[in-house]
């Protein structure tokens, strides 16, 4: 995906003409809806391959279809600058988004990656389904790792 | 002021000062008991793991190699910013010419082998508890490992605390080899408190610190505020962790949690080094977080 396509250009023109709008900007709240419709999908899918619940091949396919669509759902308005951490409450973004923002597309390019393989994989067996899990939550991590900050 | 009371005074004030400058002078380990250890590289790369010495050491922007531990890292504190050296075995800017016994004090006592101290952001505070033969596995370990020549660069700190000889004071008043949580301990929660308190060091980073830097063991593992000045790194112990012990191994392993929202920040490193380990050391972390609350 390009940065572009990732942000949109009007997201771009209008986070520059309005960087007053960021203290209570609704993207904040928007994306974090969609962090946990990830993680309301990804433990299903956890839970199996952790054992705590036993695997069931259509409710695991139905939940890596749900991640597959709820990773294509377009970021464009979703990061508008000025919506980070330092600048602004309530939000765990990094600042560091922003400075590097080809490496962080280029994260949540792994994690659509990983969601096909899993779309592919969650219904035909617990040991696949499995798999693909920890590949997932490796992409997962990563992007925490480099650029969510911890709660307060 | 009589001249006899002016020479007590002074004579006093000697004293303490001479005190003082022996309370603070460094304190290497029994170098015979040391020179008698004999250490297996391949045992050493699981106390590496454990232990997280990469995490800070390795290279910044060259995390794909996480065996190259030129340094470089910075940590912020309320101190003014430390940066983690060069310990690769380059034998003029890493550790490569060290011998074994004064890796073993660095690690454990915080003392350099030109008889420095070496400031706390090393979390030796918590190595003193480990046992020396783990650490003469890890020195060989380490010894195994490629030379790189970045050379170390300087700590960024002010007056006071770029005095390295007060250190001396501050470990007479805050360094100890006691463990934290005691009382009647399982052989598994033993095991959890050796690798917790003594190598992966929990503590370090989950509890708070009081004005001089040093964990607060009143409050042990119950939250501490984040030294980057953003968020707080969470409480494990304490009203407000709830977590099960399959909760905790499970997160150790996978960095998940129980909520499946998936590990970040400088705990993604400790994940990535723990899940490396046999799964009972583990559940023997997660048997001691349980009982540390
Ligand atoms: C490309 C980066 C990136 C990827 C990939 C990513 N996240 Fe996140 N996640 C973030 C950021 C940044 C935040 C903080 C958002 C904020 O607070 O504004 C976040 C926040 C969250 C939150 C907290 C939401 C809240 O505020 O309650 C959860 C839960 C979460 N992510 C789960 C996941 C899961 C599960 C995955 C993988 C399936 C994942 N994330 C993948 C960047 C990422
Ligand atoms: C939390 C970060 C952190 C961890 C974990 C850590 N270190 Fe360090 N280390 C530092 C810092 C910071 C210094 C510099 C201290 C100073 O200059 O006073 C240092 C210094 C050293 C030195 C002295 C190097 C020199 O040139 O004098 C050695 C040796 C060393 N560390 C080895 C280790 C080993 C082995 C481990 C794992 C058992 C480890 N460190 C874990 C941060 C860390
Ligand atoms: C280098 C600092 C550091 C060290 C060392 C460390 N932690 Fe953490 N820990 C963190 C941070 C930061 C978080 C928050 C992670 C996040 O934001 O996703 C965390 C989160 C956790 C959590 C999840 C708590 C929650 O409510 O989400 C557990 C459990 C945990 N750590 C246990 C441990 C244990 C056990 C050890 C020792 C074996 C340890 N940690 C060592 C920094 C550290």
């Amino acid at each position: 995906m390009t940065l572009k396509r990732f942000l949109g250009a009007s997201a771009l023109c209008a986070a520059i003409a309005l960087p007053a709008l960021a203290d209570d900007d609704p993207a904040i709240a928007a994306r974090q809806g969609q962090f946990k419709l990830f993680s309301h999908n990804f433990a299903v899918l956890g839970g199996m391959a952790q054992g705590r619940v036993d695997y069931d091949a259509e409710a695991a396919q139905t939940a890596a279809d749900n991640l597959f669509h709820l990773t294509r759902v377009d970021q464009g308005r979703l990061w508008p600058e000025g919506t980070d951490s330092a600048s602004v409450e309530g939000t765990r973004a990094s600042p560091d988004i922003w400075d590097d923002l080809d490496d962080f597309v280029a994260k949540f390019g792994a994690l659509q990656e990983a969601a096909e393989t899993m779309q592919e994989v969650a219904g035909t067996g617990a040991d696949e389904m499995r798999a693909g899990v920890g590949a997932m939550g490796q992409t997962c991590q990563a992007c925490h790792e480099a650029y969510r900050d911890e709660a307060s | 002021m009589s001249a006899r009371r002016t020479l007590l005074l002074g004579a006093l004030g000697l004293a303490v000062a001479g005190g003082l400058w022996s309370l603070s002078a460094p304190r290497p380990m029994d170098a015979s008991a040391l020179a008698a250890l004999d250490g297996d590289a391949r045992a050493g790369s699981a106390v590496f793991l454990a232990a997280g010495c990469g995490s800070c050491h390795k290279a910044p922007g060259r995390e794909a190699d996480p065996e190259i531990l030129s340094g470089g890292r910075e940590f912020a504190s309320e101190f003014g910013t430390f940066i983690a050296p060069n310990i690769s075995t380059d034998p003029e800017h890493g550790i490569g010419g060290w011998s074994q016994a004064e890796f073993i004090n660095a690690v454990m006592r915080g003392v350099s082998p030109d008889g420095r101290h070496y400031y706390p952001a090393f979390p030796y505070t918590s190595y003193i508890r480990a046992d020396p033969q783990d650490m003469a596995d890890l020195y060989a370990y380490m010894m195994t490992l490629p030379a790189d020549a970045t050379p170390s660069r300087p700590q960024e700190l002010g007056f006071p605390f770029n005095i390295r000889r007060g250190l001396g004071l501050w470990k007479a008043l805050f360094l100890s080899d006691d463990w934290v949580v005691t009382g009647d301990l399982t052989e598994q929660e033993a095991r959890g408190r050796y690798l917790s308190e003594a190598l992966s060091h929990c503590a370090e980073c989950h509890t708070q610190r009081n004005a001089l830097g040093a964990l607060d063991t009143g409050r042990w593992l119950e939250g501490a505020p984040n030294p980057s000045g953003r968020g707080r790194i969470p409480a494990i112990a304490g009203p407000d962790f709830d977590w099960t012990e399959f909760d905790i191994s499970a997160y150790l392993e996978s960095g998940f949690t129980p909520d499946f929202d998936v590990v970040g920040g400088t705990m993604a490193d400790v994940v990535a080094n723990l899940q490396q380990l046999d799964k009972e050391e583990l559940d023997a972390i997660a048997a001691y977080v349980m009982r540390a609350r």
